[in-house]
């Protein structure tokens, strides 16, 4: 018998002893769509960032039906002018629009967590579940696979529409090679950035602090390590999240210059992993350590 | 039906052992022992600064001691699965996200212990904010926000509550309300551990009292016996013979102290016999008067040396 006074416990309140995950998905769930700006901010992101790539598809189509041919390319051989080939998978996944929503869906993870402990709802969230590392578990699962839903319908979503406007010129559908993998690498890339947003909420735990710091970290160190002169500084860029995502959507239809340390796709899928496994260990990590 | 009874007697619910926290160089709480007990609102009394609220926090393991221990029903709280179901607590009635409706920020926290989503209507009816569910926290005045945080105290049917300065910002009928809900609780049964800053705050809920200043524990009593303790057998004298008089009590083992307006303040002896001893050695008295100290001056008596903050000599008392 318990050392408990609490004999008259009712049924329906009983507490069977171990914490459901489930329960804690539901509460996750309703906590992260109770805020109104959650929606509307991932809902704004998603249609920019598809307006700007459906837009650029009609552009580019309109431009095309203008242009003459391009002279045939010689048997055997490469394009006399390889750069003016159309890239329709460009078109879906253009890079500053997705550069914007990686921003927008890390900032609203890293709200997440930095809107605990700014509001001081964390303790009030704590002294109800006190397995914190449960806690933020499902936090992570809540927030990964709404960004996963939402990356998945705005990548293919970009990729139908931009493909279906340029379907006279060039137009890809998902079995040509590396379109599959854009596909993906682009809906993977929303959860990824929203952990990564988290983890950076996690350690600073205040919004403008955090906010600044993983653009910083997605979007600006990124262009700090463009250059070639030193391998450490390539490879470093290499290992970032953009540039992983960058060589994931390259068209292998297309003879591109991939740079002097150019990375493998397989190198680029790593990377993915690496970030996301390391940024869930963080936000686990220091929410569970910290006092509050 | 039968009505739910709680009761267990001579069970010690939260103990608190050697319990220590520092920042840095601050110590919050030192070396703190201290026992709460089910059936009785125990009131959690100190100045501001005393390290009342963390050691709250310390009970729930949302901060880490540095060294002792604390048990709630002889396990750490840290270890259970659903807290909701074994403590009630209202820490600070703003750690809520304003962005939330009432019934949002309730049903996550039901949602969190597996707790049934009438729970939440009924906690919100039985806090007074029914009309007020569908309204953002936000907008909130304090007294709601402590009704709503006194309602997610309540939502797990707990046998154990710990509220923070639960009367701030309510208002009269507010505070009668909460005074009532404390004593129906521990009539339950049930653990109430209540903190204050203020004893006439306490003076009408609570049966039991752990006084602290400094993080250190000053009492740990019934608050029949820290009243009769801590107002102790003060008398007021005025004589022309001060000497002859003071030197008559120090041999009765009482201690005499020289107040500003000329008059003594004679501490262990009652009026009677001070009376008697000036009579029988011919010490003329002009006045004699048993002083009653409220529990409150008691209290700010007993914390004075520990207060964080002092207002400076002479200002407003």
């Amino acid at each position: 018998m318990s050392m408990s006074m609490y004999t008259g416990v009712r049924e329906a309140t009983a507490d069977p002893g171990a914490p459901r995950f489930r329960d804690l998905l539901t509460a996750e769930w309703i906590k992260f769509w109770s805020l109104r700006s959650s929606a509307l901010v991932l809902a704004s992101g998603a249609l920019t960032t598809l307006g700007i790539c459906v837009n650029a598809a009609r552009v580019n189509a309109d431009r095309l039906a203008d242009q003459p041919d391009l002279p045939p390319v010689p048997p055997g051989g490469k394009p006399d002018l390889p750069q003016m080939v159309f890239d329709p998978l460009i078109t879906a996944y253009v890079a500053p629009a997705w550069a914007l929503l990686m921003v927008v869906v890390a900032a609203l993870g890293a709200s997440v967590v930095f809107g605990e402990y700014t509001s001081g709802l964390i303790r009030t969230t704590f002294a109800a579940v006190p397995a914190r590392r449960a806690v933020v578990a499902a936090k992570v699962t809540v927030v990964g696979a709404v960004t996963l839903v939402l990356g998945a319908a705005v990548s293919g979503g970009s990729f139908g529409v931009t493909q279906a406007i340029l379907r006279d010129h060039d137009g890809m559908s998902l079995a040509d090679p590396g379109a599959l993998r854009a596909v993906v690498a682009s809906a993977l890339l929303l959860p990824l950035c929203a952990v990564i947003g988290m983890a950076v909420g996690a350690l600073i735990r205040h919004a403008a602090g955090a906010v600044v710091s993983v653009i910083a970290l997605l979007i600006l160190v990124p262009q700090f390590f463009a250059g070639e002169q030193y391998r450490w500084v390539a490879e470093t860029g290499n290992a970032m999240p953009l540039n992983a995502f960058y060589r994931l959507i390259v068209n292998p239809g297309r003879d591109y210059d991939l740079g002097r340390y150019p990375v493998t796709v397989a190198e680029a899928w790593w990377v993915y992993g690496v970030w996301w496994v390391v940024a869930v260990g963080v936000v686990v990590e220091v929410v569970r350590r910290r006092d509050v | 039906m039968r009505k739910p009874t709680f009761r267990r007697d001579g069970v010690v619910v939260i103990e608190a052992e050697e319990l220590t926290k520092r920042y840095g160089t601050t110590t919050a709480v030192d070396h703190l022992s201290f026992t709460v007990r089910p059936g009785r609102v125990t009131g959690f009394l100190g100045p501001n600064g005393a390290g009342k609220s963390t050691t709250l926090r310390l009970v729930l393991g949302l901060n880490t001691p540095t060294a002792g221990t604390v048990t709630v029903d002889g396990r750490p709280f840290a270890e259970r699965a659903r807290g909701l179901r074994h403590i009630g607590a209202l820490l600070d009635a703003h750690d809520v996200h304003g962005g939330r409706t009432a019934r949002a920020h309730l049903s996550m926290l039901a949602a969190s212990n597996g707790l049934p989503r009438r729970r939440v209507t009924e906690v919100l009816a039985e806090v007074g904010l029914a009309e007020a569910t569908a309204r953002r926290i936000g907008g909130f005045s304090l007294g709601m926000k402590q009704r709503l945080g006194i309602a997610a105290a309540l939502l797990g049917d707990p046998p154990v509550l710990l509220f923070d300065e639960p009367l701030n910002g309510l208002d009269p009928e507010g505070v009668l309300w909460v005074r009532g809900l404390f004593r129906r609780l521990a009539d339950e049964g049930r653990t109430v551990l209540v903190s204050s800053h203020l004893m006439r705050e306490m003076e009408q809920t609570a049966e039991d009292l752990v006084v602290i200043g400094r993080g250190r524990l000053i009492a740990a009593e019934s608050l029949g016996d820290f009243a009769a303790r801590a107002t102790g057998q003060r008398v007021s004298v005025r004589t022309p013979d001060a000497g002859a008089l003071a030197t008559l009590l120090a041999e009765e083992g009482a201690v005499v102290g020289e107040e500003p307006d000329g008059s003594y303040t004679v501490t262990g002896l009652p009026a009677e016999r001070i009376g008697e001893l000036a009579f029988a050695h011919g010490v003329r008295l002009h006045e004699l008067s048993p002083k009653v100290a409220s529990l409150e001056e008691a209290f700010i008596e007993l914390t004075a040396e520990s207060v964080e903050f002092t207002s400076s000599a002479g200002a407003t008392r």
